[in-house]
């Protein structure tokens, strides 16, 4: 059997921190120029500029895309034949909160939701996944709270019409508004239980945004968009970057939605080791 | 390009309307959730406040840790909303501009409106880029919030667009969201 030691993750969440924080994904740098191509209002190309320009300066400067560094979530997927020496969610925390410390990210976590407090930088949220193989692959979401607070979720009756869930989703955007950072992606989770339909609208954001899209997906953004909500909410073809679904099997009583909406700073970064 | 300078007399800011773009100098002070709730705490004990809101500017911010060699970390815009609710007595006590992100409540609007103040969005999601423009950052209060803490910035040509003039026409209003 393969075996690693904690330390190893620790260093490996480090690195993580440094890459998700400092240096916006690829695939939504790339969304996020080829909206600027299309888009014709004024105000909506000089956003979107600014926000081309923040990611360059970021990297530049090693400097955090965003002041929200986020709630750290991590994904993590261990292979059943890996054996760690040490404890996997310590390490995986004291990673995360040496990280944040170390390029000088914020303290947003408060120990106790109601008693409030000094913010610290961990812990992180923690979603595991047993996989096959000897490897462990970690992924990191730093995921903002204005956005996040947008997050919804409805028990749909089984009986339901796509029409009915298009809407519920479309509705979301909506009512997130100009608040959270548009343009968003949207992570959707279809199916499951609620914590489960939950998770999977916040695991839909990993999926890459030029990946081949789904005729639900092209059609709810292309909705989405028609809002003209636009960057901001100040105008413009550009509400959403992208639709990314996520389903799984339900019961036959229910049929649970979830929506996740991520501003368009949708930072992450993933390492197999 | 409208430049303006602190601290906002209503002169400063009567010609300004929603939609315009601006660029401001001089000081303002961060100030977000938790920071909104001492301060307001403070002006219904009558205490001394830890800065003189009369024709200031506050900016919702809670700032990453500075790194080593900068003035600031990344320094971006926080939903204003959250404030609404703190919002009016503050108007009442002399705060004069607002900068945050998004949409305000129609009560925040009214209470602009009766005292004349203003809000301005900045980049939102943009705090790299934002930290460009602070050329000077100091905690002045309340540290045991950590980022949630009052800062006392020194901006130079910090970028602004209007969001709400003090004639209550706001930017927000009529958008697919409201």
């Amino acid at each position: 059997m393969r075996q690693l030691k904690a330390k190893a993750i620790t260093q490996a969440i480090v690195e993580l921190v440094k890459r998700a924080n400092f240096f916006l994904r690829k695939d939504v740098l790339f969304a996020l120029r080829q909206a600027n191509l299309r888009e014709k209002n004024r105000r909506a190309k000089t956003i979107l500029k600014a926000i081309l320009d923040n990611a360059a300066y970021a990297r530049k400067e090693n400097l955090a895309i965003c002041q929200d560094t986020g709630m750290p979530v991590v994904f993590v997927q261990v292979g059943q034949d890996l054996k760690i020496s040490g404890n996997l969610k310590a390490a995986i925390n004291q990673g995360i909160a040496a990280g944040y410390k170390k390029y000088a990210l914020r303290n947003s976590i408060v120990s106790d939701p109601l008693q409030r407090g000094k913010p610290g930088f961990s812990p992180c949220v923690i979603h595991a996944d047993i996989v096959s193989g000897n490897k462990i692959k970690l992924t990191l979401l730093p995921k903002g709270f204005g956005c996040e607070n947008k997050s919804l979720l409805k028990m749909f009756k089984p009986t339901a019409s796509l029409a009915e869930i298009k809407q519920f989703i479309i509705e979301a955007v909506k009512s997130a508004g100009p608040d959270a950072c548009p343009p968003y992606i949207i992570g959707v989770g279809i199916g499951g239980t609620a914590d489960y339909a939950a998770q999977m609208s916040k695991k839909a954001l990993l999926i890459k945004l030029s990946a081949k899209h789904s005729k639900l997906e092209k059609d709810l953004l292309k909705q989405i968009n028609q809002t003209g909500l636009g960057p901001m909410g100040l105008g413009g073809k550009t509400t959403a970057l992208a639709v990314n679904i996520l389903t799984y099997p339900t019961h036959i009583a229910g049929l649970p939605v979830s929506v996740n909406i991520s501003c368009h700073a949708l930072r992450s970064a993933e390492i197999v080791l | 390009m409208k430049i303006i300078n602190t601290p906002l007399d209503f002169n400063k800011i009567k010609f300004l309307k929603a939609g315009q773009e601006v660029l401001l100098s001089g000081t303002i002070y961060t100030a977000r959730d938790q920071a909104h709730k001492k301060l307001v705490q403070g002006i219904q004990a009558r205490q001394t406040l830890p800065f003189n809101l009369v024709d200031a500017v506050i900016y919702y911010c809670g700032p990453t840790q500075t790194p080593r060699g900068k003035v600031i970390g990344s320094c971006g815009p926080t939903t204003s909303s959250r404030m609404d609710t703190f919002t009016g007595s503050m108007l009442a006590k002399g705060l004069r501009g607002m900068i945050g992100k998004g949409s305000r409540s129609v009560e925040v609007r009214n209470a602009i409106k009766k005292h004349k103040g203003i809000y301005f969005v900045t980049y939102a999601g943009c705090g790299a880029l934002l930290s460009k423009y602070v050329k000077c950052a100091q905690q002045i209060a309340y540290g045991e919030l950590g980022p949630e803490a009052v800062f006392k910035l020194e901006v130079e040509n910090f970028p602004l667009i209007v969001a709400i003039d003090y004639s209550g026409n706001d930017i927000y209003k009529g958008t697919s969201a409201l």
